[in-house]
């Protein structure tokens, strides 16, 4: 019980912080927004290749203004440099993980729930797909992202590159998500059966299972680097 | 627990890589003993603080708290030690009592709100409890860490050059705060720059040199002049 306890602290505590000075959840949602501006006017929204894009287009929004806040979500434990303060508890180390993992999807799944309809309306999508899927399909990738990348952005959030670095270690860990992320959302958005769906959703799963299970038994040793 | 000291440091040893930073450290505290060391930076001060506070791990040796072993209970032996640092391990967009929260739950102190309470009012903090701590002072950001090292009831203090910092006004506040604590039998072991409050503040003293201890000494039979020809001795200055 302790173990939950101290993980509901880390995520209050976060988003506390979070809400009170909206810093990652305003640079997530106006580059989203920027995303969506300019592919609007790079697209002509009747052309048949938008269709076959568009689910492209919505994860590398997602992605990219996830990355955005991924690299502050450590920033606050390096002023004061709180995050000994963090290890001085007597908590597990995974604990620290799993807070940071569950402020971080909560924050990426309200920038999603914001500007995916915003992407609907603005590229005039007709979307003949089923939204619980898609919510399922979001909510797996979206996931499996923050998994592995809160693990990374630990990683790298001790050098003076932190910005630049956690991309470049990212994007080639997060390459089988995003193929299954736009596969699978793509194939909703035309209304495909379930069964053209679920080996995409098997592999986001299979994703998720991994990236949650490595960096639980891997954190400790990231926080000692 | 018997006649065994609180605190308990058998030949520690630390590397880092192939580098060794500390060797053949041993001290012993009984409850209530005020330790105070001193060296130049770089003899592996902080390191031993950060070993004391289970932050990082021995490379070989034997600490024990209570006679338990660090190594095997280090979640648990947490509890008992409280860390005040020039860093101030305070989030300054939370407001004080929204820090001391945080700390309590993460410590899973019971009946937390009085505590806070109490340990506020311990630093004189009380009229701006629920004020954002990056409006604080330099010294009222210290006070409300000492607060937050505190407020689990931690029977090992560490403080690692806790005047950092602060103004004259700030240092005599914080020691009235760290005597007030040494009455209640709080253990202290005190890194710090500052010989004049080291000697004042402890019953015994380290002065580490290139990751060894190289002399101990009893606080009473040194005046901060004869403690400072040591040091400068100690370093072949």
């Amino acid at each position: 019980m302790t173990f939950f306890k101290q993980i509901k602290a880390l995520v209050w505590k976060d988003l506390k912080s979070e809400f009170r000075t909206k810093e990652m959840l305003s640079s997530m949602l106006i580059f989203a927004f920027l995303v969506i501006v300019i592919f609007s006017f790079a697209f002509d929204p009747t052309d048949e290749t938008l269709k076959e894009v568009f689910p492209g287009i919505i994860w590398v929004a997602f992605i990219f203004a996830g990355i955005l806040g991924l690299n502050r979500s450590f920033v606050a434990e390096k002023q004061n440099n709180s995050i000994h303060g963090l290890m001085l508890c007597p908590a597990d180390r995974s604990a620290i993980y799993f807070g940071k993992v569950i402020t971080n999807l909560v924050l990426m799944l309200i920038m999603e729930a914001i500007s995916l309809p915003i992407f609907i309306i603005l590229f005039d999508y007709s979307f003949s797909g089923s939204i619980l899927k898609l919510i399922l399909v979001i909510l797996l990738g979206t996931f499996g992202f923050v998994a592995i990348g809160t693990f990374l952005a630990a990683l790298t959030a001790n050098t003076r590159t932190s910005e630049v670095l956690l991309p470049i270690i990212l994007f080639p860990v997060i390459v089988p998500l995003v193929i299954g992320a736009v596969e699978s959302t793509g194939a909703i958005f035309i209304g495909e059966e379930m069964s053209e769906i679920l080996p995409w959703l098997k592999v986001l799963g299979i994703y998720d299972l991994i990236f949650i299970t490595v960096p639980f038994m891997l954190f400790d040793f990231v926080l000692e680097v | 627990m018997g006649n065994q000291p609180l605190l308990a440091v058998k030949e520690l040893k630390k590397d880092i890589g192939k580098k060794n930073i500390l060797s053949d450290i041993n001290f012993s505290l009984n409850q209530g003993e005020v330790l105070s060391i001193f060296g130049p930076n770089g003899a592996g001060k902080t390191t031993l603080l950060k070993l004391l506070s289970t932050v990082t791990d021995l490379t070989t040796g034997e600490l024990k708290i209570a006679g338990e072993s660090v190594v095997e209970n280090t979640i648990h032996l947490r509890k008992d030690i409280g860390v005040i640092s020039h860093h101030t391990f305070l989030y300054g967009d939370l407001t004080a009592y929204e820090n001391l929260k945080f700390y309590g739950e993460m410590y899973g102190v019971n009946n937390l709100k009085d505590r806070i309470f109490d340990v506020i009012d311990e630093v004189g903090l009380n009229f701006c409890l629920h004020d954002l701590v990056r409006t604080f002072s330099r010294g009222m950001k210290q006070r409300l860490s000492i607060a937050r090292a505190i407020l689990h009831f931690p029977e090992i203090l560490l403080l690692d050059e806790p005047y950092t910092g602060l103004d004259q006004h700030a240092i005599e506040m914080l020691n009235r705060v760290i005597n007030g604590l040494n009455t209640t039998q709080r253990t202290i072991v005190m890194i710090t720059h500052n010989f004049q409050q080291g000697l004042n503040l402890s019953d015994r003293f380290l002065i580490l040199v290139n990751g060894r201890v190289r002399f101990e000494g009893v606080s009473n039979d040194f005046n901060l002049l004869e403690l400072q020809e040591k040091y400068k001795e100690l370093l072949g200055e």
